[in-house]
């Protein structure tokens, strides 16, 4: 291999499991194991799947008070922080001034600091944005001393409360330190499987005992990148890079609902982030094409990159993730129409293989979603 | 490679060849293709009828990772197609070698079953993936 990949510490893990390993994001990751994708994403919604997500960037954002912290951050991305309860955690993404993104996030209010993770691919890129966008008071913190575990599915709460019974107090979306059989871990409820779950930010130099002590328990699996992608797709959830990108804006691809009222036209800091006055024109008058569920009439899975057309054949869109839904049991697909086309129940037809594949616009997610709210 | 029958020919695409004998073969993908296609949850085939030259696509095998296309591994006329994959296309995982055959091609040139590939060169060709 000519170029030098990172690993995560589970990477000896991962080899002992069977796991299939690829490039991704700079780092050689698995991609499944020995069980293969389509039974690990069953397992997952069955029982309980553990995902190495150390890929991904973790960062401690400091300032002289936690509004400070949360001003700045509000002024890269259009989500409401300033209300942010300590111990919550929000979805948001940075924005550029054409209202496209740059990447998506997790934020979390951790009482004295903001933690938040972003995407292994934009991790560099996210960095210098906020380093180059805040103040000198705003001082951010790398955490690449610390690995990121994903517990997913319906039987991750009940096992991880073996270890630790305070999460079982946990709801979706709150955030807190938590130690696991003495390792000092920070655990969110949440994931991005569609799933009741959690992460879990652990030092490296305690990992391979976390993970070891989750995966001793019969209804925990590792689950690898394969899976991980499935498991989003069939939960509506974007994929960066992919279903989002610097084109899309927030209101062509359907998250208004991660830019609270705050921050809306209106609201009491309403615009004040890259591209604002783009994305709130387009809340207001709608955005050009939308993102939207795609069902396939057949068998066949429509991916990433086609075409979609109406019977005329004049192209109204594109496809921007698609494949096989283990748990749905068929193809399924998300991409972007021109909005007068993005109505539930419009057929519309994907282009593969010269062929025009019938498909009928959806609601998302595709499988519920079963958070523990 | 534990399960590589011998007795049929391959070629490097990954398809096997059946000599049926009688100017017809058999055609499927190997245990190595479907080890590394995973899941399989499609396979788009051409119609009995059709035409195959050497080295075209013939048509694609969708696993849950990703699409692959389907190389036909002789000339000659498509004489049946396996329908039963449209409803099994897992088959093609849990069976390669039997149930989960793709087409039989009536040969238009016999004598491209003397350029294929036997058990021990493609055993050989997968060692080196």
């Amino acid at each position: 291999m000519s170029e030098t990949l990172l690993t995560t510490p589970f990477y000896s893990m991962h080899l002992e499991a069977g796991a299939k390993m690829v490039p991704f994001a700079g780092f050689d990751m698995p991609v499944q194991y020995a069980m293969g994708v389509k039974q690990e994403h069953l397992h997952c919604r069955a029982a309980a799947g553990l995902f190495d997500v150390s890929h991904m960037g973790q960062v401690r954002i400091t300032g002289p008070s936690m509004e400070a912290v949360a001003l700045a951050l509000e002024s890269l991305i259009p989500a409401d922080y300033f209300n942010l309860a300590a111990g919550r955690q929000r979805y948001g993404f940075f924005t550029n001034d054409n209202g496209g993104i740059l990447d998506d996030l997790m934020v979390t209010n951790a009482g004295d600091h903001f933690f938040v993770v972003v995407n292994a691919a934009c991790k560099a890129q996210d960095i210098s944005h906020m380093q180059s966008h805040f103040g000198d008071d705003i001082q951010l913190d790398v955490l690449d001393d610390r690995a990121l575990l994903a517990l997913q599915g319906p039987k991750a709460a009940e096992v991880l409360a073996r270890l630790a019974p305070e999460v079982m107090d946990m709801r979706f979306m709150d955030a807190r330190p938590v130690a696991i059989l003495g390792h000092p871990c920070f655990i969110g409820r949440a994931g991005y499987t569609g799933e009741d779950g959690f992460e879990i930010s652990v030092a490296n130099d305690r990992a391979e005992a976390l993970a070891a002590a989750l995966l001793a328990f019969d209804e925990v699996e590792w689950i690898g990148l394969g899976a991980r992608d499935s498991l989003r797709l069939e939960a509506g959830l974007c994929l960066y890079g992919h279903d989002l990108n610097t084109e899309t804006t927030p209101v062509s691809a359907n998250l208004v609902w991660g830019m609270q009222k705050s921050r809306r036209a209106g609201g009491q800091r309403a615009a004040g982030f890259p591209g604002a006055d783009i994305i709130l024109s387009e809340i207001a008058h709608g955005p050009a094409q939308r993102r939207v569920g795609l069902l396939p009439e057949g068998k066949a899975p429509v991916r990433e990159g086609v075409a979609l057309v109406l019977a005329d054949g004049s192209v109204i869109g594109t496809v921007t993730s698609g494949g096989f839904g283990p748990s749905l049991g068929a193809p399924l697909a998300m991409g972007y129409v021109d909005s007068v086309h993005a109505a539930v129940d419009t057929q519309v037809f994907a282009l593969v293989r010269g062929k025009q594949l019938p498909c009928r616009v959806c609601k998302m997610p595709f499988v519920e979603q079963t958070y523990h709210r | 490679m534990s399960t590589l029958p011998q007795g049929l020919h391959y070629v490097a695409s990954h398809e096997w060849i059946r000599d049926e004998g009688d100017g017809t073969v058999t055609i499927g993908v190997t245990d190595f293709a479907q080890e590394q296609l995973g899941d399989v949850v499609f396979v788009e085939l051409p119609e009995v009828g059709a035409e195959l030259a050497s080295e075209d696509e013939f048509g694609v095998i969708e696993s849950v990772k990703a699409a692959s296309d389907l190389f036909a591994p002789v000339s000659g006329e498509v004489i049946e197609v396996n329908d039963q994959l449209d409803d099994d296309p897992e088959l093609v995982n849990s069976d390669p070698y039997g149930d989960a055959w793709l087409l039989k091609v009536r040969l238009s040139n016999v004598a491209e079953l003397e350029g294929l590939l036997d058990a021990d060169a493609y055993s050989a060709l997968c060692d080196g993936e």
